[in-house]
């Protein structure tokens, strides 16, 4: 298998043919931000947290193949700030009251905001109205959270194939929707799953809660991405 | 229901019919009811939530009743400065209900919609599928009246327009507005004689001679013509295709209305040119839903095509090849002028852009390789094989050969279409469009660039003011807070809600304008949306949110003192909040005010 040459910030990288700037990156022991990225599931480069900058154009890092001399820029101050600014931005366009989140501390979108190191956002508030969908047996759809980056569309899908959740509406408007007559045939695991394929608290089972005490989860002890840095073995 | 089970029946079970089954759900009921959603899903193997994703994504679609009749009037910042508002006042006075709204007799239903394409002669709107122009308060009452009646829209249409306007297949009351008839697209042309000439010769010097003529795409992007369909064709696949881009949806752009009017043939030939160049069997025109009126015209160019040979087996007499055009309705929706998105769209789905790479030559219509090309480029292709590239070359400018079909608008005595040689000043530009005296020109709609007087010596050309060609004038009255902030409602309203930055960003930069005008900014909050503006540019996923930022950019840029006298200079922070505003409601209710020494502003 060909072996590709690149940088990040410098730093000399190999990829193989075909990986991503992410996937690459973290094969070389940089963390590279995402948020709508999960392994397994196509990317599809809605959060835009992994942008990078490339012979000065910016790019999703999720998306983009790696070429050969590619030189990738992944830390400069403006643009992790430009990063920050997405972060802000989805706290503002939604509802985020982490103290009241069953997923806080193993929430994605908070742990970035602690590593982004955010303290108030820089953009006003919409304070949108957004419904809660509680009418599938197993699980509900708390939007108030929702960050539309599509994993539950992705990830989700019946036994025949079909999409389980699915973007209606469009531009601001845009939310997610869960097909009630696939919701009701999901198993437990399949609930589980769903649950945790969100990376905020969207999607939360019913009847459960809080299982794991706050103070042990996932971002409790190191913040997010510190596991790609710590394989690193500079 | 049995209705809607025949409706949902007479579609292959593909989930590629999609749109094509939605459409005629919402034709037949005028929505789209929970019931067929549930009847299409199941004909499509798809689940609800899906259907109702694409239900909502398009602008005609609806899941609501949207009345027995439907007026869609056009929102374009022309069609407010041709007098939308006293039009507008007028269809609800006689509706009986607000615009968004349906009346309560479930007889009329009044929605805004962007730009129909119509800029030259606004305000306009379509009307169950029928487009009314020129549209006065007097007429606006005369056709709700006459649809309460009982009398259809197509009924009501009084005069028609010139040209394929008047013939009995379109009977529209659009006019065409042709102004410089230019040698290219306007030239005189034998119809079948540039398919002939490719046909009688190999697919790669086809492919030679537009990449000699140094035909750039004509939507605006500029992308090399000849290098696409060579990248098209060099890829190995069991069948590739032509896409024709006719979802010209930039507001202020209507010229490819005017060619799918008038010259319908010569675009079918250069997307058979095409087609021919690249390999494919099949070609695709989507077509915009605002210009559905044309469907039918356009079906029988086609047709007439095939009976003359230029379509279907052995085109042009030529047995190795074998090439059909079929036509895909868009549902309104501007994100799918973006090709990746119109690809999306003509697959069945929602208009939502794809990630590049791979990019729509290798991976495409079908996920196979596929040439998209403007109506314009594809025209003018089959132009340059007939004439020569050398012909071809001799006009324009080095780097931007041949001429470019602008539409104009706004605030000049002959809006309508010029085909003018590219390296025209927008100077130049004005004279010929009796638009002298301008205070700014928008070149390229609300993603291109607002130019003010000092920049009118600029020239229509890719290296300067490249654009799709829609050219809006706008007069010293003009308030240029108010066009950008009926642009920014623009992009607002079209992000198709993928990515972060385009879905939010443009909301926020949307705020934030609001509170310049509104006189609570300061220099910091310019200095935001500039910032603001960078990072949605930068950080957007498609041309959409890579260019939306631009209204407010570029006259900040052009009309700097503007801007600088909203502001309040020196003060830190103004907030935005309102507090009096904020307790109104309760104020009132409780029939008390609160007591304040002093006023929370000033």
């Amino acid at each position: 298998m060909s072996e590709i040459r690149f940088t990040i910030d410098g730093r000399p990288c190999v990829a193989r043919a075909g990986q991503t700037i992410v996937e690459a990156a973290k094969a070389n022991g940089v963390w590279i931000p995402v948020l709508c990225h999960y392994e397994g599931l196509k990317p599809v480069g809605s959060c835009r947290i992994c942008t990078v900058r490339v012979a000065g154009r910016y790019m999703a890092a999720c998306t983009q193949p790696v070429t050969e001399g590619m030189a990738v820029e992944n830390t400069a101050p403006d643009l992790e700030d430009m990063r920050k600014s997405l972060i802000e931005m989805l706290f503002v366009e939604g509802n985020h009251f982490c103290p009241s989140c069953e997923k806080s501390g193993n929430c994605e979108l908070q742990a970035l905001a602690y590593r982004y190191r955010m303290m108030v956002p820089r953009f006003p508030y919409l304070w949108p109205g957004r419904a809660l969908d509680a009418r599938a047996p197993r699980l509900m759809l708390e939007r108030n959270r929702c960050i539309q980056c599509l994993r539950c569309v992705r990830g989700i899908r019946a036994k025949d194939g079909r999409k389980v959740f699915a973007a209606v509406e469009r531009g601001p408007r845009v939310t997610i929707e869960i097909d009630q007559r696939l919701a009701a045939g999901l198993s437990d695991a399949e609930a589980r799953r769903a649950m945790d394929i969100c990376p905020v608290g969207a999607i939360l089972r019913k009847e459960t809660g809080f299982a794991v005490p706050i103070g042990k989860r996932k971002y409790d002890g190191a913040p997010i991405g510190s596991d790609v840095e710590k394989g690193a073995g500079r | 229901m049995a209705k809607a089970k025949d409706i949902v029946h007479r579609h292959p079970k593909d989930p590629a019919a999609l749109l094509d089954v939605v459409r005629d759900v919402q034709a037949a009921f005028g929505h789209v009811p929970d019931e067929a959603v549930a009847r299409i899903a199941a004909h499509l193997k798809l689940s609800e939530a899906e259907v109702r994703g694409a239900v909502t994504f398009y602008h005609f679609f609806s899941a609501d009743p949207r009345g027995a009749s439907t007026v869609y009037l056009n929102d374009s910042i022309t069609s407010r400065m041709k007098g939308r508002a006293a039009v507008a006042k007028a269809f609800e006075d006689e509706a009986g209900c607000a615009f968004g709204r349906v009346s309560g007799d479930g007889r009329i239903g009044l929605f805004p919609t962007s730009c129909i394409g119509m800029n030259d002669q606004e305000p306009s709107a379509i009307v169950d599928g029928v487009v009314f122009t020129r549209l006065t308060p007097e007429s606006a009452r005369a056709l709700v009246r006459g649809l309460r009646e009982g009398r259809p829209a197509a009924s009501q249409v009084a005069e028609l327009g010139d040209g394929a306007n008047q013939s009995e297949l379109v009977r529209a009351m659009v006019a065409n507005n042709i102004r410089e008839r230019g040698p290219v697209l306007f030239g005189a042309h034998e119809s079948g004689a540039a398919l002939r000439k490719a046909v009688g010769t190999t697919p790669e010097k086809v492919i030679e001679e537009i990449k000699r003529a140094g035909l750039l795409g004509r939507g605006g992007a500029g992308f090399p013509t000849g290098l696409k369909w060579e990248f098209c064709r060099r890829e190995k696949a069991v069948e590739r295709f032509v896409v024709c881009n006719a979802d010209e949806g930039e507001p202020g752009t209507f010229k490819d209305r005017v060619i799918l009017t008038e010259l319908p043939r010569l675009l079918f030939e250069g997307m058979a040119v095409a087609g021919y160049a690249v390999g494919a069997r099949t070609g695709v025109l989507y077509l915009r839903s605002e210009y559905a009126y044309l469907r039918a015209h356009l079906e029988a160019a086609l047709e007439a095509m095939r009976q003359d040979g230029l379509l279907g087996r052995a085109a042009a007499g030529s047995e190795g090849f074998s090439f059909d055009i079929v036509i895909k309705s868009g549902a309104g929706a501007y994100i799918c002028g973006e090709e990746s998105a119109l690809l999306e769209s003509a697959e069945g789905k929602r208009g939502e852009p794809r990630d590049r790479p791979p990019f729509p030559v290798s991976s495409g219509y079908r996920n196979l390789p596929t040439t998209v090309n403007n109506v314009e480029t594809l025209a003018t292709a089959a132009r340059i094989l007939v004439e020569g590239a050398a012909w071809f070359k001799a006009m324009g400018t080095p780097q931007s050969a041949g001429t470019k079909l602008l539409s104009v608008s706004g605030d000049c005595g002959r809006p309508g279409v010029y085909e003018v040689e590219y390296g025209l000043t927008l100077a130049a530009l004005l004279e010929m469009a009796g638009g002298a005296g301008a205070k700014a020109v928008q070149v390229g709609g609300p993603s291109g660039t607002c130019v003010a007087q000092d920049g009118f010596g600029r020239k229509i050309c890719f290296s300067d003011l490249a654009t799709g060609g829609s050219v809006i004038v706008f007069g010293p009255e003009r308030d240029i807070f108010e066009i950008v902030g009926n642009f920014m409602d623009f992009f607002v309203e079209e992000s198709c809600g993928w990515c972060v930055p385009c879905r939010a960003g443009n909301v926020l930069l949307k705020k934030k304008l609001e509170k310049v005008v509104r006189g609570l900014g300061t220099e910091a909050d310019l200095r935001d949306l500039e910032a603001w503006g960078k990072l949605v540019k930068a950080t957007s996923r498609c041309g959409l949110g890579q260019t939306s930022p631009n209204p407010i950019l570029t006259t900040m840029k052009s009309f700097p003192e503007l801007y600088a006298a909203k502001v309040r200079k020196g003060e830190d922070f103004v907030p935005e909040f309102d507090l009096e505003a904020a307790l109104r409601t309760g104020c009132e209710a409780a029939g008390r005010r609160p007591e304040c020494k002093e006023s929370l502003h000033e």
